[in-house]
């Protein structure tokens, strides 16, 4: 078998992550830079804009099946939503259930709402989860991918974890709030921005996994994101708490009602609990845990989940 | 935001496929470029759009440079940039030529 | 229960209603000519956090359990400055909670429950996002701020002189906070005065299309001229 040197998922623009992750040469994109739709309320604002305003969307083949795919750049305004950005995500959900999508592919790269143009942003990022749940509803899978630089935060915080599986690699971050955001206001006892440390133990990828917000963590190489994005579309395995909404199955308010109490159970941790360390030291898990590879890592939670 | 419109007399590639590609991010330092095909076989168009102010011969320069280094007659580069050196500049162009005879 | 909220629940509901509120959280029904709807939300301005989002959730899965095949309407009652601002609530990973109750919210939707959010109070980012920005028909009250952030902390972060903003705010609704401006821009559907029959127009809302028009209501209002057509090229474009 053919092995070729990792290429960084972290370091790769948009356009390379959905190259990498596609079958070679199967992306149409929709919208793409040509058509210059770019954001008039950054250039009112006399702000750079950009030819995709920082997001590539449009289909191609995963293992042969027919995929829709989103990817933020997040080093454009850190792949903030705006209008433009967000109406093409929302339009690409719902293009999804009209061409029958195998799955929907969504790498997250994104800090939440761009501040320029915060009202529009707000909203479209609400439509884009109406637009997810409708996708969902249709019986297509939407799998998130988190390994960029600007991670999965704020209203895309939120629809990362709205999707069917969310993969994300160790120097992925997922969170609401930003760590800059919380020492910002609550003050540097609350939340030191600048450890980098505490904030991968707060955020990162192995804690997130730890806590069952992710569904498993990867390398960060995009091959391991088109492998397991794969194996993901063809059904192996999803979200505990994310329900399949066709109508409304009849185990849909059952499955709410078990992610309810799953949830519960987490919030009702010993409210000493304010660092990832902590969880792994209440889990019973030791120092070994930073050293434990993706694979390793996955593999020992999944014997505890069992 | 400063835009720029320059043409330049440059060489024709044929073997170059007519196509659209866009290589660069826009973000702090750096810039992007579009290419597509352009109006003329024995010149290549830039448009620049800048958040650095006053650099216009600078501009000129590195952009004169690029086009006597590599056949881009017959190519419209457009350019989103947010503040990139003359050598980002460079350097990111000659990668989009790159680009486009290798795909 | 503070006054105000007291004052709301009696002019919407003259008929009569029992909702209970606790820690924040507001719970219970409310009788309308219609019948009864269930009432939902927070109060004070919470800063949601995991407690609240679960409160809220439980609430919403308790609806639609009890209603069965009679889904009543649900009315959310919005008052929050944002999600909570802590380094355990995001260790425990607020934003799953949040994503949870806006998953329990679409399950009443689906399940055939009319969402109804009035913005009484404060509607801000993320804990506007988890469940009040998610209703079928969103109706802001008279002094309702809705926003993300305030000019000052966007001109701090932006580097966008503060007078600056304040002047484009004057043409443009997208950044600006105010509650007119959503109405502009159709994330919100109605701008409630103070002399209207509340209760009447309540019940005017209780039908209605489930169908997200607000990109449409946006294009059509002026406020948001890009979203519906953009969404639209993607959705049937060529390319």
């Amino acid at each position: 078998m053919m092995t070729s040197a990792p290429q960084s998922f972290r370091e790769a623009s948009a356009r390379l992550r959905v190259q990498g992750l596609l079958d070679a040469g199967s992306f149409t994109e929709w919208l793409g830079p040509a058509r210059r739709i770019t954001s008039p309320h950054l250039a009112a604002l006399d702000a750079p804009v950009s030819f995709d305003d920082g997001v590539v969307v449009g289909q191609g083949l995963l293992e042969a099946q027919l995929v829709v795919v989103i990817a933020q750049e997040g080093l454009f305004n850190g792949g903030a939503v705006g209008e433009v950005h967000g109406a093409k995500i929302r339009g690409a959900l719902l293009r999804a259930i009209e061409v029958r999508a195998r799955a929907v592919l969504l790498c997250v790269d994104s800090g939440g709402v761009r501040l320029h143009e915060a009202n529009a942003g707000l909203i479209a990022i609400s439509e884009i989860m109406r637009a997810l749940f409708a996708a969902q509803a249709a019986g297509i899978p939407v799998i998130a991918l988190v390994g960029g630089t600007c991670g999965a935060f704020g209203g895309m915080g939120i629809v990362a974890r709205l999707c069917d599986a969310l993969l994300i690699s160790e120097e992925g971050r997922l969170g609401l709030s930003g760590p800059e955001v919380i020492e910002t206001v609550k003050g540097v006892e609350e939340f030191d921005s600048r450890d980098r440390a505490l904030v991968w133990r707060i955020t990162g990828g192995k804690i997130r996994r730890t806590l069952g917000e992710a569904t498993l963590l990867l390398d960060d190489d995009i091959a391991a994101f088109r492998a397991a994005a794969a194996k993901e579309m063809m059904g192996s395995k999803t979200m505990g708490d994310s329900p399949r909404q066709r109508g409304l199955s009849p185990d849909a308010l059952q499955t709410l009602e078990a992610a309810q109490r799953h949830l519960e159970a987490r919030a009702a941790l010993d409210p000493g609990i304010r660092d990832g360390q902590q969880v792994w030291q209440h889990m019973g898990l030791g120092e070994e845990v930073a050293l434990m590879d993706p694979a390793e890592f996955n593999r020992c939670l999944e014997a505890r989940e069992r | 935001m400063e835009t720029l419109h320059l043409e330049l007399p440059s060489l024709q590639d044929d073997t170059l496929s007519p196509q659209t590609l866009l290589h660069g991010v826009v973000s702090s330092g750096n810039l992007e470029v579009l290419v597509e095909p352009g109006p003329d076989a024995a010149r290549c168009v830039f448009e620049v759009q800048t958040a650095a102010h006053g650099f216009s011969e600078v501009w000129q320069a590195v952009l004169c440079d690029f086009a006597s280094r590599h056949p881009v007659g017959g190519l419209t580069f457009s350019i989103h940039d947010a503040g990139a050196t003359p050598a980002v500049v460079s350097l990111r162009l000659d990668q989009a030529y790159q680009s486009l005879r290798t795909s | 229960m503070s006054m105000s909220k007291k004052a709301l629940l009696d002019r919407l509901f003259p008929a009569g209603h029992e909702v209970i509120e606790a820690g924040q959280v507001l719970c219970g029904w409310g009788q309308t000519a219609a019948g009864r709807v269930h009432v939902i939300g927070t109060t004070e301005h919470a800063a949601i956090d995991t407690r609240i989002a679960l409160a809220l959730s439980a609430a919403v899965l308790r609806g639609v359990a009890d209603d069965g095949n009679q889904p009543r309407p649900i009315v959310f009652i919005a008052d929050t400055q944002g999600q909570a601002l802590s380094r355990r609530e995001e260790l425990l990973g607020l934003n799953g909670y949040f994503a949870h109750l806006a998953r329990c919210v679409n399950l009443a939707r689906s399940a055939g429950h009319r969402l109804v959010t009035l913005i009484d109070g404060e509607a801000v980012s993320g804990g506007f996002l988890a469940f009040g920005l998610l209703a079928d028909v969103i109706v802001a009250l008279p002094g309702a701020e809705v926003r993300v952030m305030d000019l000052r902390a966007m001109a701090r972060i932006t580097r966008i002189p503060y007078e600056r903003l304040t002047e484009l705010a004057g043409f443009s609704p997208v950044f600006a906070p105010g509650a007119d401006n959503y109405w502009r821009m159709g994330g919100i559907h109605a701008l409630w005065t103070g002399t209207e029959d509340w209760a009447a127009q309540l019940q005017a809302l209780l039908q209605g299309s489930h169908e997200d028009e607000r990109a449409r209501l946006g294009a059509e209002r002026g406020g948001r001229k890009l979203a519906a057509s953009v969404a639209q090229e993607v959705l049937h474009g060529h390319g």
